[in-house]
């Protein structure tokens, strides 16, 4: 019998599909220790997420099929046992937290009921006892109120909130091995940094082993002892993480670690005109609650946006970073007038956006495009990728003349990185990284003066999002294109803006040039973002984590 | 040059490539044969057998099937006239799927119509729509129909337009909850961006995506209506004799189940198969028509399917 808590041997994943099989893992060898966090990095499609559902037995089989290799728990192969002793193993010895954590609590039951059943199911506690039990895991996982809140439903939970309930869930039976896939990919970093908190002292108390399945660099810094990255389906470098993060030797990990933003300064920017062409001034939206059997508004208001005052200028890119609900989504919505303000005005060259109308407005739509975050939902899917770019041409007419449209359709795929041939594809057919590159070639057809980018590169991984950060510079050199680049990750707003403003509920809280605001943050709640922002440097990690425990502290 | 071979493939799909996507479902393709056939009956039919649809041989009344010693006329048997019910229900088709096709195509459009200016439109207009067709639905079809066939006399065009106000509704609402869902879409927002009007907006991107739930919608409200007519027939106010529908023989044949089985099986088995194919084709054209499904339906579509 081995001494590790797993170990993975040479393990084999294909996906039968009807063209063919893919090799979703093609081999993988890794092994964990109790009281040790291992690290499995990888960009999509690399076969990370396979290989954990694989041990958790939650790999769907057909169209999924283990081909070779074994899963040693406590020295016995989970591959060899019974579909029931599996069950027994799930759970109580072996858990799981997931990203998507509103899909994986069931919202028709309340928290505490789903946290006791664990208890009453594995433990054959009494219903009592499993419910005290049930609240004490709550308190522990730094639920506010937990005995009142054990009968509210997961809808009424933040997104932290509920990662910390399945967290709670997770511990109940206080497993040997935690398996945690992307457990903080869809949460804003300071809620992040808390959760990793929580993650690492529930290990430290328990010595339970976790695998932590991830993408961000930062994430593998923070709280892991070894990291194996996946590529294509193997594991091509392992190691302490340490020496993979600070001494890269496969090609793939060094081109990962460069991909990330920030990781050196910027390169000087340079002087923008001083000539405003998109202009808020104190910009409001409230959005009225309703209540009650008739939905009658009740008075009170949400303030999405709240005073927001800012300016663009002619060939310069101004960064607005925040967390969820911070309010610089609907800010966006506003400026490229899909949604009123409730008062404030939005100037465009002087001016009043919402006084346009008929030829002014189309005249500002021509000028004023935007690239959204989500390129699976911005792409007409029944479009082909040339009917989408040309569709901007059919509403205006005078832009290009009919004939020049194919021309113009491969010169723009060139220019984003694409080929012409793609021109006759429909959006499914391409990656997020490729419909991306669509979304920006559409917004670039009317050649426009400014570019909203609403989170345009955060559903990408670092290497594509790398690629387009470069292709947004590059085309803002040759054009002089103006960019409103709205983000939630710092690094990424660094690296491309040449002043930022940092929002917090609604309001603007700091502004100011890039450098100044990233070195000298003035605002609290701009150096709580800067600290709980995770790099890919273990060392540095720990700084910051120690730096925002003071800063919690004070 | 790629831009030189993009504007046939950009285009839209070639009939030669829609009867290829045919081909690759079989059972589809057997429905699209027997609803070619029906309609070729129905049109040509009454044409190639003048009169024998009311001609009575009272020797052979309620002759049974498959027999051919009456003569191929009689292969389906008899009814209780001693009519020939392969002529009797060719010569029904024509009314039966004039009316029916009539019927549906009259609620869906108009009900698709309503329902895209309900979901898009809001305020007075749109409400008016929805309560109008609250009162419709709440209101019983075939009271309702009872009492305008009644008023009125009961010609086919007044059974048509009764048949497609009572199922307005059903398409008003369906269209409605998508709409509501498709106008939040993202490439709508990006579509308004670019400076796309309502109009365009709708067209372009919205209706689209409702069609195909609208159109398999309407394959099974066709079957809806064949037997709403029946029940009209039924009672009178549908179609009058000497006309006859599927519907009506069914309503005729229902006495004799007992003893003459064929006279309310076989109109009441070419309902079920009408349906049937409308279904099937349905289905397939809803697939067909999905550029992120179409690759299940080409060949080697699975190898050019990758990026």
């Amino acid at each position: 019998m081995s001494g590790h808590l797993l170990e993975v041997n040479d393990l084999a994943i294909s996906f039968g599909t009807v063209g063919g099989g893919v090799q979703a893992v093609d081999g993988i060898s890794f092994h964990l220790d109790r009281g040790e966090t291992l690290a499995i990095l990888g960009e999509s499609g690399s076969g990370k997420s396979v290989s954990a559902s694989a041990i958790m037995a939650i790999l769907d089989c057909p169209p999924g099929r283990i081909a070779r290799g074994s899963i040693l728990f406590e020295g016995r192969d989970l591959l060899s046992l019974s579909e029931s002793e599996r069950r027994r193993l799930n759970g109580e010895r072996i858990a799981m937290i997931f990203q998507d954590t509103l899909a994986h609590l069931n919202p028709v039951y309340s928290v505490g009921w789903q946290i006791a059943e664990t208890l009453e199911a594995h433990k054959r506690m009494a219903a009592r006892e499993a419910r005290a039990k049930a609240v004490r895991l709550m308190e522990s996982v730094g639920i506010p109120e937990p005995a009142r809140r054990a009968n509210d439903y997961p809808h009424q939970f933040s997104g932290g909130q509920r990662q910390r309930l399945m967290i709670a869930m997770a511990m109940a039976l206080e497993p040997a091995l935690l398996v945690a896939d992307e457990p903080t990919t869809a949460l804003d970093v300071t809620v992040q940094a808390q959760i990793l908190d929580l993650l690492r002292e529930a290990r430290d108390r328990t010595g339970m082993g976790m695998l932590l399945i991830t993408h961000d660099l930062g994430v593998v810094a923070d709280i892991a002892d070894r990291v194996a990255v996946m590529y294509q389906g193997r594991i091509v470098e392992t190691g302490p993480v340490r020496e993979v993060l600070g001494n890269p030797q496969h090609g793939y990990t060094q081109r990962l670690l460069s991909a990330v933003p920030g990781r050196e300064p910027p390169p000087p920017r340079a002087p923008v005109a001083d000539l405003p062409v998109f202009e808020a001034r104190n910009l409001t939206k409230h959005f009225p609650i309703t209540g009650g059997l008739f939905r009658r508004a009740t008075g009170e208001v949400v303030r999405a946006v709240d005073g927001v005052s800012l300016t663009l200028h002619r060939g310069e890119t101004l960064g607005v970073v925040g967390e969820s609900g911070s309010g610089k989504s609907t800010l966006a919505r506003m400026l490229l007038r899909l949604e009123e303000p409730t008062s404030g005005a939005i100037l465009f060259e002087g001016k009043d956006v919402s006084s346009l109308g008929g030829p002014g407005l189309l005249s500002f739509r021509r000028r004023v495009q935007v690239v959204f975050q989500d390129p699976f939902a911005s792409l007409d899917p029944r479009m082909r990728v040339a009917e989408l770019i040309a569709e901007p041409w059919t509403i205006h007419k005078d832009v290009l003349p009919r004939p020049r449209w194919n021309a113009r359709i491969a010169e723009l795929l060139s220019l984003v990185g694409l080929q012409p041939e793609h021109a006759a594809r429909y959006p499914h057919q391409f990656s997020g990284g490729q419909r991306q590159r669509i979304a920006i070639a559409r917004a670039l057809a009317l050649e426009p003066e400014i570019i909203i980018c609403d989170e345009a590169v955060s559903a990408l991984d670092v290497s594509i999002q790398a690629q387009i950060l470069a292709l947004l510079d590059d085309l803002q050199r040759a054009m002089g294109l103006a960019y409103l680049f709205i983000a939630h990750d710092l690094p990424v707003v660094r690296q491309i803006a040449d002043r930022v403003a940092v929002m917090q509920r609604g309001r603007i809280v700091e502004q100011g040039p890039c450098e100044e605001v990233f070195e000298r943050p003035q605002h609290p709640y701009t150096r709580a973002l800067l600290a709980a922002s995770p790099v890919p440097d273990p060392d540095a990690q720990a700084a910051r984590r120690k730096a925002r425990r003071e800063l919690a502290g004070a | 040059m790629a831009s030189a071979s993009l504007p046939g493939a950009a285009r839209g799909l070639g009939a030669r490539r829609w009867l290829a996507m045919l081909a690759r479902d079989p059972l589809a393709c057997l429905a699209a044969l027997f609803l070619l056939l029906l309609v070729a009956a129905a049109l040509l039919g009454p044409a190639l057998i003048p009169e024998s649809a009311g001609r009575m041989n009272l020797r052979l009344r309620n002759a049974p099937p498959f027999e051919l010693a009456n003569g191929w006329l009689y292969v389906l048997g008899a009814d209780t006239l001693g009519r020939s019910m392969l002529a009797r229900l060719i010569e029904a088709s024509r009314s039966t799927l004039m009316v029916a096709s009539a019927a549906v195509a009259l609620s869906f459009l108009i009900g698709g119509t309503l329902g895209v200016l309900a979901g898009y439109a809001r305020g007075w207009g749109a409400t008016l729509i929805l309560r109008m067709a609250d009162v419709l639905m709440s209101f019983p079809s075939l009271l309702l129909a009872v009492v305008v066939l009644y008023t009125f006399s009961p010609s086919i065009a007044n059974i048509v337009v009764v048949l497609a106000v009572t199922r307005l509704p059903v398409y008003i609402r369906t269209a409605r909850a998508e709409i509501l869902e498709l106008r939040e879409r993202m490439f709508v927002s990006a579509a308004r961006v670019m400076g796309a009007g309502p109009v365009r907006t709708a067209l372009r991107h919205v209706v689209p995506f409702v069609l195909p739930t609208l159109l398999t919608l309407a394959a099974v409200d066709f079957a809806y209506v064949m037997l709403a007519e029946s029940a009209l027939s039924f009672l009178g106010i549908g179609i009058q004799p000497p006309d006859v529908t599927w519907g009506l023989m069914v309503a005729q044949g229902r006495g004799y189940l007992a003893s003459a089985w064929w006279l309310a099986f076989f109109p009441g088995l070419f309902i079920m198969l009408t349906t049937l194919s409308l279904n099937l084709l349905a289905s397939w054209l809803r697939v067909a028509a999905d550029p992120q499904q179409r690759w299940r339906l080409e060949p080697g579509g699975k190898a050019g399917d990758a990026p």
